[in-house]
């Protein structure tokens, strides 16, 4: 991955920064540039709350291959703060312990690497938090 | 707009064709279709292709394949929707014809898969998905599925041997499929004890990786005795629909409103319901796909596609007869040919060329091809004349 491509995303990976719609108040994550759902085009900036709640999860038993020394690891799509969802790992903990409903806490961590020499590149995982 | 007609089809054996090339299998199912319509020109070519430049780095398809099938200097068009390529190829050849742009058209799909290894296949499959928000963190395409499904168990209490059955249904009308890649029969034993691939899923809750081609032959209705002998089958619909990228940007993950929104319009477009279709081919990339894409169609109500399969409903002899063909599960899944493929089925199942797979009776037949995770559907139905 280039430095640019990574850098780009990195208010997002590294802060969770979204976009809340300042005529309807929906909030996008990542940022966008016309609301899908006013169409309105001006927003303001937020922080997704880093506290949040799963709606699905599965475990990746056969990862592609830039995670493949990871395998098996659970990812789960997570309702943060009511806002936004995100699609994320959820890691440290025991795979019997995940559950719809259940409540996680992000945390910063490094996601994936370029090759021996590459890149280490972050982001968001999550954590149980009960 | 003209009425559209498909005269002719082709389609070859489909599986790992390690001695074939990315342009002789595509070149072969297009010779196929234009025989099988017995039209003497092509004007003008759409194909099919999710990535040809990731699976064997080969891009430029519309120069490839018109000069390999001798057909330079037509004008020809690849068309990228993901796995819903093929469909798309379909839809963009019938609206040239419909348009009176042009009179002979060629649809094809083509995907050449196993030349690149395990990993590969599943980095250059990621790309139909968010590659910044959804790839970038470690999911893969039975990942997102398996998300699908977990939501659809916890929501309407969808089993495990529900999503089973989808699989053995399949592999049971596959057998009678000479062009299948995988024409076995399987249990539900079979499937809850294959390897985990992304739970829920397992391994044979998942299409195969395959290579192979299809092609369809379209002209104006009017025109089809015309330029060919073959039996015509009408277009009466042709509609897509679109949702987000990512699966997690959706409110409901178990509701696919693509293809609910592609079923809607083409319902009204060829004025028919649910109800008057005879046979289906459906794009079951995995077995919760095939549930969540009938409960889309309004075969079944919301939660009830597990149930439904369990039940019998989608075999061949059921209410709803859904993938005749083995669909994507037992007939193979290279992705850029599976929506052309489909409508190949169903042409073949409305002349009553079908053979063992044969369903009586049919008049009216109906496709659905999805890309991603269902960020695009593309719904035909297809009228005997």
């Amino acid at each position: 991955m280039t430095t640019a491509r990574y850098w780009r995303e990195v208010p997002q990976r590294f802060r969770l920064e979204a976009a809340k719609c300042s005529k309807c108040g929906k909030v996008f994550f990542p940022p966008r540039l016309i609301c899908d759902a006013c169409k309105h085009r001006e927003f303001e900036q937020v922080n997704l709350s880093d506290e949040g709640e799963i709606l699905s999860y599965t475990i990746i038993h056969t990862p592609p291959s830039n995670f493949s020394d990871e395998a098996p690891y659970a990812m789960a799509v997570v309702r943060l703060g009511g806002d936004a969802n995100v699609l994320t790992q959820v890691v440290d903990c025991d795979f019997d312990d995940l559950k719809v409903g259940g409540k996680v806490r992000v945390e910063f961590r490094r996601i994936q690497e370029d090759g021996k020499s590459g890149v280490l590149q972050y982001g968001y995982k999550c954590v149980l938090a009960d | 707009m003209r009425d559209v007609a498909v005269i002719g089809v082709g389609i070859n054996k489909w599986g790992e064709l390690w001695e074939h090339s990315l342009r002789n299998i595509f070149v072969d199912a297009a010779l196929k279709a234009i025989d099988d319509a017995g039209v003497d020109h092509v004007d003008s070519m759409y194909v099919g292709c999710m990535t040809s430049g990731l699976f064997v780095g080969q891009e430029h398809l519309s120069s490839l394949f018109t000069d390999y099938m001798g057909l330079n200097p037509i004008p020809a068009t690849r068309v990228e929707s993901a796995c819903a390529s093929g469909g798309v190829a379909f839809r963009s050849a019938i609206m040239e014809v419909a348009s009176g742009m042009s009179d002979v058209v060629l649809a094809g799909g083509v995907e050449k898969m196993n030349d690149l290894d395990g990993g590969g296949v599943t980095f250059a499959l990621a790309t139909a998905s968010d590659q910044e928000y959804e790839a970038y963190n470690g999911i893969t395409f039975p990942g997102l599925y398996a998300l699908m499904a977990r939501a659809h168990m916890e929501k309407y209490g969808t089993t495990r041997e529900q999503l089973a059955h989808v699989a053995v249904k399949n592999h049971a009308n596959g057998v009678l499929n000479p062009d299948a890649q995988f024409p076995m029969k399987i249990t539900v034993d079979t499937v809850l004890n294959s390897v985990e691939v992304a739970d829920p899923l397992r391994l044979m809750d998942c299409s195969p990786v395959t290579d192979g081609a299809a092609a369809l032959i379209v002209c104006p209705l009017d025109m089809a005795s015309k330029f060919s002998k073959a039996t015509p089958v009408r277009v009466a619909a042709s509609t897509m629909g679109t949702d987000t990228i990512a699966l997690h940007s959706r409110s409901d993950l178990t509701f696919l409103n693509s293809t609910a929104t592609a079923a809607e319009k083409a319902y009204a477009m060829a004025g028919v319901g649910p109800r008057d279709i005879d046979v289906t081919e459906v794009h079951d990339c995995f077995t919760i796909a095939e549930i969540c894409v009938t409960e889309a169609l309004g075969y079944f109500e919301k939660g009830q596609g597990g149930a439904a399969a369990e039940a019998g409903a989608t075999a061949r002899d059921g209410e709803f007869p859904v993938n005749p063909s083995g669909g994507l599960k037992s007939k193979g899944h290279p992705v850029g040919a599976t929506g052309v493929a489909q409508v190949v089925e169903i042409v073949k199942q409305l002349r009553g060329d079908a053979g063992e797979r044969q369903i009586k009776g049919v008049k009216r037949g109906l496709t659905q091809n999805m890309g991603g995770t269902g960020g695009s559907s593309v719904v035909h139905i297809l009228e005997a004349v």
